[in-house]
């Protein structure tokens, strides 16, 4: 369930670089959407890693939840999810906070969402049980596609900020020059 | 009564430090009591704003405790204006006198001679009499090319420049004099502004007089040292008359404002007389338009070169001049009709304002005055037989 | 409290105008003409909404001066 969230999150963050709009969809209904869910991941995120320490089946103590590495049931796979969750932790934070640490800081951080979701899917492949329905491969499957799609819609549509090329090319020509 | 320009003759190179010295006595020993001289003086300063030079020293000193910064704008972006070059060339001991004043006055502890990387005869000039100079100052100043774009001269792109390597404007606030280069107070001041403070200090008093450059259909184009209030028609003669009889005046520049030139004659080259009338004299260049060349031609190739001379910062102003200026060389082509007409009405009131800089409201300005005084040359243009490739 | 936009931070994302119309319509390239700046105290909660939605922080309210 956190997958899915987490996959359409990023679906929704990519379009909203994007710009992209509907007639009837307005632009503040993408973001507002990718901020709730975002939300929302981690809510199910908080609900799956109790279950998942409570579970006695896999002896996890409370520490595996934020030391990566830690647990000796599934160490690595299990790791992998710790520092998923941490680096989510850190964007849904930093982007509350915002106003505070400016947009420049703000962006910096961000960026790690491509790094924390694929983690999280490969947490997901390794940590799964011995017994894989077509359900569960299914649904990571079309995760997987979902966000590969979005990636490559984003790379091939290029940037959609009308200024960048202009500024680029007349803050080349406003540049200091080297001095004698 | 001293001028700017006399002592060595223009025609010959720049006036060294010993003939300056030996003309104007030595640089007057003065610390921050000297502003309350300045703001006596009544001096406005000559970048084109004409602010009260001695209330912005003020300011800056007011924020200063030996941070300052002083910027000598000797950039001079405007295309026509030759001043600042004049005086940087001929006149470089005025200048260096009032950025040390200026200095000394502020606290300053570091002095910028900004200048247009194009403008090589000034900044030979400038090197050389830096050279001449105290040790104290020598240690004090350092030069930095204004690359050759027209918003390089604004204070904001000055600061930028010097901070960052960028010569684009910036937000205000804060302004320049509140934080500036290294977020420390920072004093930028036009060299013709602190060539008046050079005798200021030696005299109590300014001039009385300004430096205009007169351009376009004159015989004798270039730049004059007019006393105050000298009316438009004076500073023509003075330039050797127009060339032919001439249908406009722009006045103050690409952000000034178009004019019949009946209406242009008597007009007073005074920055308190011409605001008082609505108009500005901007950095003081007066354009004369001989009737032999098209107002609407002239205010298109203008509009195209504002519109390229915009640091793609602000979407209003970068789409909005384009926009303008697309629209005007349309008109040039076929005359306009009451729906270009208000297409231009309307955008030049969306436009201004919303930029970070000036850049686009000048722009507005020079628009709106070209079509306020010449709507029938805009409405019945068509274009003009094209004679050669 | 006024609405004030950082012309240079704006990139035309017109988030602004969709969450606040009432004060805020796009020009014909997609940056926000702001046709009052002064915010009515009704539209305040609106307004702090706006400059949340502002993908680059390029909006703010802020304390009317004087």
């Amino acid at each position: 369930m956190s997958l899915v969230l987490l996959t359409a999150v990023v679906v929704l963050g990519i379009l909203s670089a994007l710009r992209v709009q509907a007639a009837g969809w307005p632009r503040f209904l993408t973001t507002g959407l990718h901020r709730n869910l975002a939300l929302m991941t981690l809510v199910f995120l908080a609900l799956h890693i109790v279950t998942a320490v409570v579970d006695p089946f896999t002896h996890l103590g409370w520490l595996t939840a934020v030391v990566p590495f830690s647990s000796s049931y599934r160490t690595f796979w299990l790791g992998l999810g710790t520092i998923a969750f941490e680096l989510l932790l850190a964007i849904v934070v930093t982007s509350l906070a915002r106003g505070y640490i400016g947009h420049a800081a703000w962006r910096l951080v961000h960026w790690l969402t491509y790094a924390s979701w694929p983690i999280a899917v490969i947490h997901g492949i390794g940590t799964g049980t011995d017994t894989w329905s077509a359900w569960l491969l299914a649904i990571t499957v079309i995760c997987v596609v979902a966000v590969v799609a979005a990636i490559g819609f984003r790379v091939t549509a290029g940037s959609r900020d009308p200024l960048k090329e202009p500024r680029t090319t007349f803050q080349a020509a406003a540049q200091r020059r080297e001095t004698r | 009564m001293t001028r700017l320009l006399d002592g060595r003759d223009l025609t010959l190179g720049a006036e060294g430090l010993a003939e300056h010295v030996e003309r104007l006595g030595p640089l007057p020993a003065a610390g921050p009591s000297f502003i309350d001289v300045l703001v006596r003086s009544g001096l406005s300063g000559r970048g084109g704003a004409a602010y009260p030079a001695g209330l912005k020293w003020q300011s800056v000193a007011a924020q200063s405790n030996g941070t300052a910064v002083v910027i000598v704008n000797g950039a001079e972006g405007e295309p026509r204006s030759l001043k600042d070059r004049l005086l940087m060339t001929k006149r470089p001991h005025l200048i260096l006198d009032g950025a040390s004043l200026a200095a000394r006055a502020v606290r300053a502890k570091q002095v910028v001679l900004y200048i247009g990387e194009e403008h090589h005869a000034a900044r030979e000039s400038m090197a050389r009499a830096l050279a001449e100079r105290t040790d104290e100052e020598r240690r004090l100043v350092r030069t930095v090319a204004a690359p050759a774009r027209y918003v390089a001269g604004a204070s904001s792109a000055a600061v930028h420049l010097v901070d960052d390597g960028i010569a684009t404007p910036t937000t205000a606030p804060p302004s320049a004099h509140e934080r500036g280069v290294d977020g420390a107070p920072t004093l930028v001041q036009n060299v013709e502004t602190l060539a008046q403070v050079a005798l200021i200090a030696r005299t109590g008093s300014s001039t009385g007089t300004l430096l205009v450059t007169v351009a376009g259909g004159v015989l004798r184009p270039g730049v004059l040292e007019i006393q105050a209030q000298t009316t438009v028609a004076a500073a023509v003669e003075l330039a050797g008359g127009a060339s032919e009889p001439p249908d406009a005046v722009l006045l103050g520049g690409y952000f000034g404002t178009w004019m019949k030139a009946a209406n242009a004659w008597g007009l007073p080259l005074d920055h308190d007389a011409l605001r008082a009338r609505g108009l500005s004299l901007g950095c003081g260049v007066i354009g004369v338009l001989p009737s032999s060349r098209c107002v609407v031609c002239e205010v298109a190739g203008i509009m195209r070169y504002l519109a390229s001379e915009s640091s793609a910062q602000c979407g209003p102003c970068f789409f909005g001049l384009r926009a303008l200026a697309d629209a005007c060389t349309a008109i040039a082509e076929r005359g306009a009709n009451s729906e270009d007409l208000q297409r231009l009405r309307r955008w030049s009131a969306e436009v201004s304002g919303r930029g970070a800089c000036h850049h686009p409201d000048g722009a507005v300005i020079f628009l709106q005055s070209a079509l306020t005084t010449f709507p029938d040359e805009f409405a019945g243009h068509r274009a003009h037989l094209r004679l050669s490739a | 409290m006024r609405l004030a936009v950082d012309r240079i931070k704006c990139d035309g994302h017109g988030q602004c105008a969709e969450l606040l119309p009432e004060l805020i319509r796009l020009d014909d390239w997609g940056y926000p003409i702001i046709a009052r700046a002064d915010v009515p105290d009704h539209l305040v909660p609106m307004a702090q909404r706006a400059v949340a939605g502002c993908p680059v922080l390029a909006l703010a309210l802020q304390q009317r001066t004087g």
